[in-house]
């Protein structure tokens, strides 16, 4: 009884631990006063200054594109090569696999510093195009990693049989391959999405003094002074992050319970 | 067949974003430009890391004062060594405070199969927001006019000096961290085999022996996994000593990046992440061979 008692104390300071900070960053979005610790009552104030900041809604305007360009053509290249990974005989396949993990293992400091020297050397001037590039590059380790055990739940003789049919290859890949291993291009998508638009650290080294990600400008704007307007978008990035990641989640437990029920049927 | 073909355009990219960039670090850490924009070799980088002309007193852990000698050691050095305590004193209060933590989830976990889901969720939520914003919203918590101080206030005690000093990085390092040490220890936790408790309570065992003897050996890999998530982000991160040491602080992350966006010598900001890379690469192998080791005649269902 007393243990259960101490159980529960213990995991209710966990999350006061875990919350307090994000609850209070919320709570002080709505607050009148400039002040991060007294209430001063309630004001959407600061959510209408933060849509007339013109440097906040441009670094939102650059970071929705280079999450949606980044995500899409990161999804497109992970998916061609998957397929094509598919048909490497396995030293290879793994050889490229175990490259592949290298952007895992690094730290995100060393990645972006490493894609900084790349543009410099190769005389690409920071900015748009390499952010952009730079996002593509981290995302495609992780879009690969969500196709990849698709391809092993894939039945061979699908393919094979589609040819049997009269399917050109090209046929097969659209027709046959596509549609099976979807789920795991739409998690990717969601996921690079997300990845690129939590980026600070890759972005910051990769994105030059002209153009700015939302993260970049509450790194600036949070080194320099208090700003009630960061809480406000903290709360709507945080919450689109969230509504994000409902859905990845949704989906993958779903995919998980699907597996289960099929190995559940071969028995 | 003809489709591997497909695979070939990302080998090539791979080779130029995953490769060469980290042997371009190597490479500029070996070189510099001269006047005319000419690169040449130069051991500068890594003279500048090791240089003994600017010297500081080494105290780890404070160590010391502890056993009073003075050993004067690079300043970069010694920066490695803070970045080392802080990084290892959070990634032991990550464990020590998650280690209870991720035993209640998974109880739980085995206990309701259908709840359990539900609080482990509700524990990665926070991971979710930016790491940049949870670090912020700590310094509205803390700074010395903020909620927590004005909270304390009104009990009559503080105010205290919670950020800029090595407590606010290492609560940052923590609060950031924490999740990545529940996971591993949870999920490992989550699938110790039951009647393996069963049947060292059937062989007489109390449930602290049961504990010592069965439970804790067996989630030693995820211990090991988890140690390995934390101390490595710690070890690297500048983005908490930035916003929660106001700027004061030195870690090896913010030395690097200092480096590379204030000074702009390429040079010895690539010799400081070769340093840094060798650093976290070798721990990793360390913590891997425990892992091998202690995973060896292991009893996972």
């Amino acid at each position: 009884m007393i243990a259960r008692l101490g159980k529960n104390i213990y995991m209710i300071l966990i999350f006061l631990f875990l919350y307090a900070p994000v609850a209070v960053l919320i709570v002080f979005s709505f607050n009148k006063t400039r002040s991060r610790a007294v209430w001063g009552g309630f004001t959407l104030e600061w959510y209408r200054k933060l849509f007339q900041n013109v440097d906040i809604l441009r670094a939102l305007q650059v970071t929705l594109i280079v999450a949606v360009v980044s995500a899409l053509v990161s999804t497109v290249i992970a998916t061609i090569t998957c397929i094509g990974l598919n048909s490497l005989n396995r030293r290879l396949r793994s050889l490229i696999m175990n490259v592949t993990y290298i952007p895992n293992i690094t730290p995100d400091l060393v990645t972006g510093v490493s894609l900084m020297l790349l543009f410099y050397f190769i005389g690409l001037k920071t900015g748009f195009a390499t952010l952009l590039l730079a996002h593509i590059a981290f995302n495609i380790p992780y879009a690969i990693l969500s196709i990849s055990p698709k391809f092993r739940q894939l039945d061979r003789n699908l393919f094979e049989a589609a040819l049997d049919l009269g399917c050109k290859p090209r046929q097969a890949i659209i027709r046959v391959i596509l549609p099976e291993i979807m789920p795991g291009i739409v998690t990717a998508l969601i996921l690079t999405f997300t990845l690129s638009i939590d980026d600070f650290v890759i972005s910051y080294f990769t994105a030059g003094n002209q153009v700015s990600t939302l993260a970049i400008t509450i790194y600036s704007m949070a080194r320099k002074s208090v700003n009630p307007q960061i809480n406000a978008l903290s709360t709507l990035m945080f919450l689109t992050v969230l509504v994000l990641l409902l859905l990845v989640n949704i989906r993958t437990t779903r995919d998980l319970r699907d597996k289960q029920n099929q190995g559940d049927l071969r028995k | 067949m003809r489709m591997r073909r497909l695979a070939y355009p990302y080998v090539l990219w791979m080779a130029v974003f995953t490769v060469a960039p980290l042997m371009l670090v190597a490479f500029y850490a070996l070189t510099a430009y001269d006047a005319d924009g000419r690169l040449f070799f130069t051991l500068q980088g890594f003279r500048n890391v090791f240089a003994t002309d600017n010297t500081v007193a080494f105290n780890l852990f404070g160590l010391a004062d502890l056993l009073g000698f003075n050993l004067q050691v690079p300043i970069y050095i010694n920066v490695l060594a803070k970045s080392l305590e802080i990084a290892l004193i959070s990634t032991v209060v990550c464990l020590l405070i998650g280690y209870p933590a991720a035993y209640i989830l998974a109880k739980r976990s085995r206990a309701r199969r259908g709840q359990s889901n539900f609080w482990l969720f509700l524990f990665i939520m926070p991971m979710w927001m930016n790491a940049l914003l949870r670090t912020y919203a700590w310094l509205a918590l803390l700074e010395p006019m903020g909620i927590v101080n004005t909270f304390l206030g009104y009990l009559g005690i503080g105010p205290f000096q919670f950020i800029y000093n090595d407590f606010g990085i290492g609560l940052g390092m923590v609060y950031n961290y924490l999740p990545f040490m529940v996971l591993p220890i949870h999920s490992v936790l989550v699938k110790i085999s039951p009647s393996l408790i069963e049947a060292a309570e059937d062989l007489g065992a109390d449930s602290t022996r049961t504990f010592l003897r069965v439970t804790f050996p067996l989630s030693l890999p995820g211990i090991l996994s988890g140690i390995n998530m934390v101390f490595m982000p710690a070890m690297t991160t500048f983005l908490i000593p930035d916003l929660l040491g106001g700027g004061r602080y030195l870690l090896i992350g913010n030395a690097i990046e200092r480096q590379f966006m204030v000074s702009r010598d390429m040079t010895t900001g690539s010799a400081l992440s070769i340093l840094l890379m060798i650093f976290v690469l070798a721990s990793m192998r360390i913590l891997t061979k425990y892992e091998q080791e202690s995973s060896e005649g292991g009893l996972l269902a």
